[in-house]
């Protein structure tokens, strides 16, 4: 290849990627190289008219951060709502999946369709119905459970079960989307395997340990980590539907982040997201250990 | 058919419609009730139908709040930036697909780490950003930050390698400039990657929440979620069929998009997933 060649294919490349790249580069990667710089110094609002006057100082936002009782509890939420709510989230769209899949089911697109549906509503729609249905007077759950003598609680207006509905809801919201990504993975399993496990006599049991979930696998991969990074960031659900509360029992990290922003404090709230930013990458790895190829 | 087939269908299938009332009662109850008097949706125990039918809810929505500037914020953000990723991620798509150039890869993989950070990292240096730019509170400020997502990125490159080259070739054979093969033959055979894109951008701004909630300060910039969340959470007095009402409002156009296009809107999702 001559000189001349090697020169146009560069210009020709790098003028098709330029829009991009240089949108790229002002709004997503100088913001995150930005952000790592103010998490070192003590930036607040107040100061952005006077950048001189910002001080590094060092780790002290980090060593702060985890002596502040505010973000333990959200770290706390955030962990439960991701090690509760990534499985129920898992388990129902495979149960979803599996079943629409079985070769039984009429109707496939009405009820693949049914169950996308809460994935492309905002979310602030979904709060506004769903605040009306947790309702602890006019609510459509409690009288459901009054009509079979249950007394039900004040689903978010109670410590004990505010995180729990949150957890519900997004496993009910999200749930779909994964449904849609195993469907495909389960087509994509050849027929054949089954004929021949049945006639070895396997039932339906056997069939979908050994046969199912191992085929599934890059699937479930995939759904249990891009459900992961996004049960990290928990945070329009809770804001729009409980505003952290009651006493912060749905405070998340990235909640806390938004309010250290709101007051202000924006070298605090960069170093708390990266503090995320690092959890993030960290159970992304764990899930591919844990799930990911091990002998192929 | 055998008997345990039967039940098991039966069983199945009441699993399934089970499913659907839990995940689809909701809008129906939302939608019914947006037809309702505000005294009947206040009413313990709720009911389903309307007793008695009103159009008051959504009269209001459109004269006593500023719906309509509010519907068309959104979708004038939503547009522009449905635009702007569809055009800038088919570009830096076929170049990182069909051209070989220096940095590629590293461009490449630095757009897919980008996929792993989280919004709040960027967030508040977005924020100092678009406010030093003097942009908070215009639509530019409002777009911008979007222009450029990774997925899209992502999606049409995918898309794109699957494209054979001995077309480009050819192309380039006769004596066709990498713009006009571009324009002329990849950007036709992309129809079905666009069309995902183009509708997963679109919702996805639609929807988009926190952004606009900060970056617009005064009622004539609000998007829809922006609006229906200020009134449900700002306010003493709430009017629940207003709040109900709304909610249709914003839900109903992404309903329709989503009903009209679902065929090729899953399959897209589908096969990004398995990539």
């Amino acid at each position: 290849m001559t000189a001349s060649t090697r020169t146009r294919r560069a210009v020709a490349g790098w003028s098709f990627a330029a829009p991009f790249t240089l949108l790229f580069l002002v709004f997503a990667l100088l913001p995150v190289v930005a952000s790592l710089v103010m998490s070192l110094t003590d930036l607040r609002a107040t100061d952005l008219r006077h950048p001189l006057a910002v001080n590094f100082v060092g780790l002290d936002n980090y060593t702060r951060l985890f002596e502040d009782a505010q973000f333990r509890r959200g770290a706390i939420n955030t962990l439960v709502f991701v090690v509760i709510g990534v499985p129920l989230t898992m388990v129902l769209a495979l149960g979803a999946a599996n079943i629409l899949n079985s070769g039984l089911i009429r109707l496939r697109g009405l009820f693949r369709v049914g169950f996308y549906l809460p994935v492309v509503t905002s979310i602030v729609a979904i709060a506004v119905v769903w605040r009306f249905l947790l309702d602890p007077e006019a609510g459509i759950v409690n009288s459901l459970l009054a009509s079979v003598g249950i007394d039900g609680p004040s689903w978010l207006q109670d410590t004990r079960t505010s995180l729990p509905s949150i957890i519900v809801m997004a496993a009910w919201r999200n749930f779909g989307s994964l449904m849609v990504i195993f469907l495909a993975a389960l087509q994509g399993i050849p027929t054949d395997l089954y004929e021949a496990a049945t006639l070895d006599g396997a039932g339906w049991r056997q069939q979908f340990q050994r046969i199912t979930l191992p085929l599934m696998r890059p699937a479930l991969l995939f759904g249990a980590v891009i459900t992961g990074i996004g049960y990290l960031q928990l945070f329009e659900e809770p804001l729009v539907m409980t505003q952290g509360g009651p006493l912060s029992s749905t405070l998340s990290v990235s909640y806390h982040i938004y309010n250290q922003f709101g007051f202000g404090n924006y070298g605090y709230a960069a170093a708390a997201s990266y503090v995320l930013f690092v959890a993030i990458v960290a159970l992304s790895v764990l899930q591919f250990r844990l799930l990911g190829a091990r002998d192929d | 058919m055998t008997r345990r087939d039967l039940t098991a269908k039966i069983v199945l299938y009441a699993i399934l419609s089970a499913g659907l009332v839990v995940v689809v009662g909701p809008f129906l109850w939302m939608l019914l009730s947006s037809f309702k008097t505000e005294g009947e949706i206040r009413a313990a125990p709720p009911t389903w139908w309307p007793s008695h039918w009103t159009l008051t809810n959504y009269h209001d929505l459109f004269s006593r709040l500023d719906f309509p500037q509010y519907f068309a914020n959104s979708a004038i953000v939503a547009i522009l930036v449905t635009a702007g990723n569809l055009l800038f991620c088919s570009l830096i798509g076929y170049a990182l697909a069909k051209l070989d150039f220096p940095g590629r890869k590293a461009l490449f993989l630095t757009v897919l780490g980008m996929l792993m950070v989280p919004g709040m990292v960027t967030f508040v240096p977005q924020f100092v950003l678009i406010s030093n730019m003097g942009l908070a509170n215009s639509y530019a400020g409002l777009v911008l930050p979007f222009l450029a997502g990774p997925f899209g990125v992502f999606l049409m490159r995918q898309f794109l390698l699957a494209i054979p080259d001995d077309l480009i070739e050819a192309a380039r054979v006769d004596g066709a400039g990498e713009w006009r093969i571009f324009w002329r033959i990849v950007l036709p055979l992309c129809k079905p990657a666009l069309a995902t894109l183009g509708i997963l951008t679109f919702l996805a701004s639609w929807n988009n929440f926190l952004w606009p909630l900060v970056v617009a300060t005064t009622d004539d910039k609000y998007t829809l979620p922006v609006a229906l969340a200020l009134y449900s959470i700002g306010q003493n007095r709430i009017y629940y069929g207003l709040l109900l009402a709304g909610a249709v409002v914003v839900v109903l156009p992404v309903l329709i998009v989503f009903l009209a296009l679902q065929r090729h809107f899953l399959r897209g999702i589908a096969t990004t997933g398995l990539k």
